[in-house]
């Protein structure tokens, strides 16, 4: 086991910093701005911090609000101010692209109980002057959709012409639609589900076991120690890395390959390729993210259940919307499968609203809606220069 | 919710219908700006047709999920699903017009779907091959095989088309007790798509019509 350990201390500190002072803009909210959450309490003073891409139009009907998935944060199409990489989603948003910044106008936020300027677990608690640590509420999804409405707010954008957003992010989008339809126009949830699947919270179990059984963990106090559970962060994303991708995908790129090797150790060093590449997905991992903003997340998404939230019927989530849907999937996404949007699509049908469906065949898995895939950026582009007409926004002005 | 505005893409969206004799016949009885559902939408010819011509604010179902992705890349509201199996998840009256065009006779169940178009639909517009046709008639008759025509160009044992019913027999289908259609107009075409006399009676449509379209709707409230 000679990779599992730390890496560079400067990421973890630039990290640590961007939790309570981002370098992005931060919208904060005082004791008179309390923001109440489904666990039944209220937090005050919060934050949410943000990007914002293009410019916002005269009459404030171009605004895209783009939702991030579980380990995903508001730097979406600028370099990422604790990694130096590029945005998460470049493919898609930027002049010229499916999302096009010189049209629309961006917003992407970190999402309540994140790690980069957000109210997370991470963030002073402003009764202590310590971390929040699990004094932190449980957040929903929900409440992450809350917290956005309020940042929409402040921008003095009533209609938001597009949410869009994968995995849990396409979970925000469907909460969005469910709790504001009248304040979005067009959504599209991508390689999501209404509810997450008994199978999945099984995955993010093993996640947080993973995290918690750390002894650097120290009850979720790690931060006033100094420390942190990087090994057991690291375990839990090598296992959730496994579920984003496929088989077929593995097998492509790794098959039973050997690393900078002709023959196995018979030892237990990463012989294997696929072993190496994990090994790296889980280090890289615990520099840019909190512990506990993991455990917040997966936990957000395991109680993700939108038709439990309207009687046991998803269709009651979106009785009478005039929100325009494009649901999205991809055959080998086996996390979230098409069956998953697929029951989106009949309760929308149920609704009466307006819907498309696109299934990509691609065998890169759940995690293919980051890639390039050129068939999920053409149905894009069509969906949205459809619902701009329909939403009479002109053609390359603002 | 009249978008799809004259995409200057979609000039070939004529010459498409054109090819397909009914799918003008049909958009012909649509009523401007309502709320139209195409099951079986294949390429969106039709749901495009309308877009431009009528204002509709339209839907589609196609089975082919290659076929459904270039809609959607169009910019068309089309979702992939199988007539026989998703229309009970679409509510009472919740369009104007359902539109099965040339698709029933696909279907493992045509009296099922045929239900729920008059239950989905204030209207409901069906289109099918008419298996009397003379030629069709002629073939059977003299060569003993199954027909093989330039609108139905595919040999049986390749067919999608399963339930093959006259012009006749789907008249029949619309009396039966369970399903007890108003048939508001019915207009029979030829080979080159073009309308048979309104005042032939119903052997000579059967005879001499290549297809059909039909505009019913269920008569109790």
């Amino acid at each position: 086991m000679t990779e599992l350990r730390p890496t560079e201390d400067t990421v973890s500190l630039a990290r640590r910093r961007e939790a309570d002072d981002p370098s992005s803009p931060v919208a904060r909210f005082g004791t008179d701005r309390a923001l109440m959450l489904d666990a039944g309490v209220a937090i005050a003073p919060w934050q949410i911090a943000y990007q914002t891409y293009g410019a916002l139009n005269a009459d404030k009907s171009n605004a895209v609000l783009v939702c991030h998935a579980l380990t995903g944060d508001q730097h979406v199409g600028n370099t990422h101010p604790v990694t130096g990489k590029p945005g998460w989603w470049t493919s898609m948003i930027g002049p010229g692209k499916p999302i096009d910044t010189d049209r629309y106008f961006v917003i992407c936020a970190n999402v309540l109980g994140g790690c980069l300027g957000t109210t997370g677990p991470a963030s002073t608690n402003p009764a202590t002057g310590k971390p929040y640590g699990l004094d932190l509420p449980v957040i929903t999804i929900r409440d992450m959709v809350r917290a956005q409405a309020a940042l929409v707010d402040s921008f003095g954008i009533g209609e938001l012409f597009l949410v869009i957003g994968g995995s849990m992010g396409g979970m925000q989008v469907l909460q969005w639609a469910a709790s504001y339809p009248e304040r979005v126009f067009a959504c599209l949830p991508i390689a999501t589900g209404p509810r997450h699947s008994s199978q999945n919270i099984a995955f993010h179990e093993v996640g947080r076991q993973a995290v918690m059984a750390d002894p650097d963990w120290r009850g979720g106090r790690y931060l006033d120690f100094d420390v942190s559970p990087r090994k057991g962060l690291a375990v839990a994303r090598m296992a959730a890395h496994i579920t984003y991708l496929s088989e077929a995908v593995l097998h492509r790129k790794f098959g039973r390959r050997l690393q900078d090797r002709d023959k196995p150790t018979f030892g237990f060093d990463s012989d294997f390729q696929i072993e190496s590449y994990l090994r790296h997905q889980g280090m890289t991992f615990v520099d840019r993210f909190d512990a506990n903003s993991y455990l917040y997340m997966t936990r957000a998404m395991d109680y993700f259940d939108l038709a439990a939230d309207h009687g046991g019927v998803l269709a009651n989530a979106f009785k009478g919307t005039k929100t325009r849907f494009c649901v999205m999937s991809f055959t080998s996404d086996w996390l979230f499968p098409t069956t998953e949007s697929r029951s989106v699509v009949h309760a929308l049908n149920a609704g009466g609203a307006s819907v498309s469906f696109a299934e990509i065949v691609t065998d890169r898995g759940h995690d293919a809606f980051l890639l390039d895939e050129p068939e999920m950026f053409k149905i894009v582009n069509g969906f949205i220069a459809s619902a701009a007409r329909a939403r009479g926004l002109k053609e390359g002005a603002r | 919710m009249t978008d799809l505005a004259l995409d200057p893409v979609s000039a070939t969206v004529a010459a498409r219908a054109a090819a397909r004799g009914d799918l003008r016949a049909i958009a012909d009885l649509v009523a401007p700006g309502s709320r139209v559902l195409d099951i079986g939408c294949g390429d969106g010819a039709l749901l495009e047709l309308l877009a431009r011509e009528k204002r509709v604010d339209g839907r589609g179902i196609e089975l082919s999920q290659a076929g459904v992705n270039e809609c959607v890349g169009r910019g068309l509201s089309v979702i992939q699903g199988d007539a026989d199996s998703d229309l009970v998840y679409y509510p009472d009256d919740a369009f104007d017009t359902v539109i099965l065009s040339q698709t029933l006779q696909a279907t493992q169940r045509p009296k099922e779907v045929l239900k729920h178009l008059l239950r989905i639909g204030k209207h409901a517009i069906v289109s099918l091959p008419n298996f009397g046709h003379w030629p069709m008639r002629l073939q059977i008759l003299f060569r003993g095989r199954m027909p093989v025509t330039d609108n139905l160009p595919v040999a049986w044992y390749e067919t999608p088309n399963i339930h093959f019913c006259t012009i006749r027999d789907f008249v029949e289908l619309t009396k039966e007790p369970d399903v007890d259609a108003v048939m508001e107009k019915a207009i029979a075409l030829n080979g080159a798509g073009q309308k048979i006399s309104i005042n032939a009676p119903w052997w000579f449509w059967n005879l001499f019509g290549e297809q059909a379209v039909f505009v019913l709707r269920r008569r109790k409230a």
